[in-house]
């Protein structure tokens, strides 16, 4: 206790230096619960980014492969699934809705997705969030488009814009289907999904717009007037995938079984959840990185108040001596010194921790508006007190060399100090 | 037999006695200290006189049990402090020791009061005597008005005192809650004249009144004077310095 106060008293004399080691160490530990935020946050959000849908139904593929597609629209599906076979996934006695969705168009840079007026009543993200309309509505007429947030900030929509989709993916010239321009109908609020990167068009409308095109033209054969299309018969023959939502949660293993071994067509059905740590456990070698960076941050403040100490002590040797001459023991010494690292470590841990928890009562609404990144202002986890008490040890540790030196010196001093 | 017995018996009149001692910093040391004999009476003062060099660090520390000769024995009030263990020579220290150095005795980031306090930290019996007529603090602020310590500076921070008025702030330090013996190492080379003049007077003073012994090192002869017996360090110690090979 004696040793604590007069660590304290000895640090509050070395005020300016003593700061500074704190705020360093302080830093870098708001950079480490920072990371680990980030790093939960980012994870958080990766995995919600669907909820409330029990499977994903699309051609026989592989987990991660039929995830990205149908969620995260990346890349593209091997074939399609026929009306017929969703029909029947349809008539399922556990099934409760299905969702058709079709891939395939762009609009500059943004994938088009047909999909039906259920997909805005039933996908859910994030603690089964609904989509929400900023502005206007969903589909009213064949030619009506709903844009996702990240595109209405980026090219600048309004209900009622007109755009053109383009064939495929990426600007080929000559490939838009300008003949059937589109109108924004409605505006979706900002999610931190994909969804905020999509353009959402009826499947009708999908169909209208490749009338006359060859799969593998990408030019078309003839064109048809807008007019036209209305009046033909707009249902799809097949889609690219669909969601499919059950009666019950017991019903989801008998429907994705039913899915898997259904004979006229070979389909997968997966759980969007477990697709979904699938994949995060092969990017998540970036949170290791990071995590890894940030506590290399850590050690260099660390390191730095060592530094700090060490430098001090030449001059402290008197004030060794004093405490020797009155009595003090030589590990008392020793402890002194170890106290001081304890100190300095504890304050710039409470500090950092302290500054993170400001900073991000007042950043996070911009950072989950701006990045979709939701960052939970939450008690410290169990894992973060855990690498707090070991960063606290470990300062405790390196306090250590200096403590030893000091020892040392306590002894090669005797009762003179050489100065 | 008889002639350990007329030994310890001999001791037991002594306040300090050093026999016999030889001492080597380290292993492969050049520098060796050894010493014959040293006694030191109840409330004596003897003034040694030593200039840099001979050895007088060194002694002081031996007698304040910082270091340990590799033979002989070192006996403060009849315990051999060289057959203690690491701790209770600190303990013994901090009981019945006041060290008063040269310069730079209090520690910076202290009040004065919190420094003349500091001994009492680490000695039961110096906290408990101190105590004996009202709390520590009272004592403490009796001692610095005695050493002519006015009473606005007791909580000011040390830097604001004079040298002279640090130096007798130590003396206050060394002797609160009543130490049997008193060691100064050169406390008087940083004063002027009239400072020292006042600086021996009280410290003398403060030694009788708690019949403490003192050992005062200087090279300065016209000290000496006032103090029960005078020495030469050089004609007690004899130090040797061996090129090392």
């Amino acid at each position: 206790m004696t040793t604590l106060i007069l660590a304290w008293r000895s640090l509050a004399s070395r005020r300016t230096t003593a700061l500074l080691s704190i705020i360093a160490i302080a830093v870098s530990i708001s950079l480490f619960v920072g990371v680990e935020r980030i790093r939960i946050g980012a994870k958080s959000s990766f995995t919600s980014t669907i909820s409330g849908t029990d499977l994903i139904v699309g051609a026989r593929a592989g987990n991660v492969q039929l995830l990205l597609y149908s969620v995260f629209r990346i890349g593209n599906p091997t074939s399609n699934i026929s009306m017929n076979s969703l029909e029947a996934v349809k008539a399922h006695a556990d099934v409760a809705w299905v969702v058709p969705i079709s891939l395939g168009d762009s609009h500059r840079g943004y994938r088009v997705m047909g999909t039906t007026n259920d997909y805005f009543k039933y996908y859910r993200y994030r603690n089964k969030q609904p989509l929400k309309f900023k502005q206007g509505r969903a589909f009213d007429d064949l030619f009506d488009v709903v844009v996702g947030a990240e595109i209405v900030d980026k090219l600048g929509y309004a209900v009622g814009t007109q755009i053109v989709v383009s064939h495929g993916i990426g600007a080929i010239d000559g490939a838009a289907h300008d003949n059937m321009p589109f109108r924004v109908s409605g505006i979706l609020r900002r999610t931190g999904t994909p969804v905020d990167r999509t353009v959402h068009i009826s499947l009708e409308a999908l169909e209208a717009i490749h009338i006359g095109w060859d799969s593998n033209n990408p030019i078309p054969i003839t064109e048809v007037s807008a007019d036209l299309a209305r009046t033909l018969d707009l249902k799809p023959d097949s889609v690219t995938a669909a969601l499919v939502g059950t009666k019950s949660r017991f019903g989801i293993f008998k429907t994705q079984r039913f899915i898997n071994q259904f004979k006229p067509e070979p389909l997968t059905a997966v759980l969007p959840g477990v697709a979904l740590q699938e994949l995060w456990t092969i990017i998540g070698v970036v949170e290791t990185a990071l995590s890894a960076v940030s506590a290399m941050v850590v050690l260099t403040a660390l390191l730095g108040m060592v530094t700090m100490t060490l430098s001090t002590l030449n001059e402290r040797r008197q004030e060794l001596a004093i405490l020797r001459s009155v009595g003090a023991h030589k590990t008392t010494i020793f402890l002194l010194l170890i106290s001081e690292a304890a100190l300095l470590s504890a304050s710039g841990i409470l500090l950092g921790v302290g500054l993170l928890y400001g900073l991000l009562f007042f950043i996070h609404p911009w950072i989950e508006q701006s990045y979709g990144l939701y960052l939970m202002i939450s008690r410290p986890s169990l894992y973060e007190l855990k690498s707090l008490c070991a960063i606290f040890l470990t300062a405790c540790a390196v306090g250590v060399i200096p403590a030893f030196r000091a020892y040392r010196h306590s002894l090669a001093d005797g009762m003179s100090v050489q100065r | 037999m008889s002639e350990i017995k007329l030994a310890q018996h001999n001791q037991s009149s002594f306040l300090l006695a050093l026999e016999k001692i030889q001492f080597c910093w380290s292993k492969n040391a050049s520098f060796i200290l050894s010493l014959d004999s040293l006694r030191l009476g109840v409330g004596e003062k003897v003034f040694l006189e030593g200039p840099s060099g001979s050895g007088k660090s060194t002694l002081l520390s031996l007698i304040c049990g910082i270091i340990r000769p590799d033979r002989g024995s070192i006996c403060i009030d009849d315990i051999d402090i060289v057959k203690l263990g690491a701790g209770q020579v600190d303990r013994l220290r901090a009981d019945k020791l006041g060290v008063i150095f040269q310069q730079f005795n209090l520690l910076p980031y202290g009040s004065v009061i919190q420094n003349v306090l500091l001994p009492l930290q680490f000695s039961e019996r110096r906290r408990k005597q101190a105590s004996v007529s009202g709390t520590p603090r009272e004592e403490a602020r009796r001692l610095l008005q005695r050493l002519g310590i006015s009473t606005d500076l007791h909580e000011q921070k040390v830097a604001q005192l004079s040298i002279g008025q640090q130096q007798r702030v130590a003396v206050g330090r060394a002797i609160i809650g009543d130490p049997q013996l008193v060691i100064a190492d050169e406390p008087t080379s940083a004063l002027d004249h009239d400072s020292r003049d006042q600086f021996l007077t009280l410290l003398f003073e403060e030694t009788a009144r708690v019949n403490a012994g003192l050992i005062l090192v200087s090279h300065d002869r016209s000290l000496a004077s006032d103090f029960d017996r005078q020495l030469d360090i050089r004609e007690i110690v004899r130090t040797a310095v061996i090129g090392a090979q």
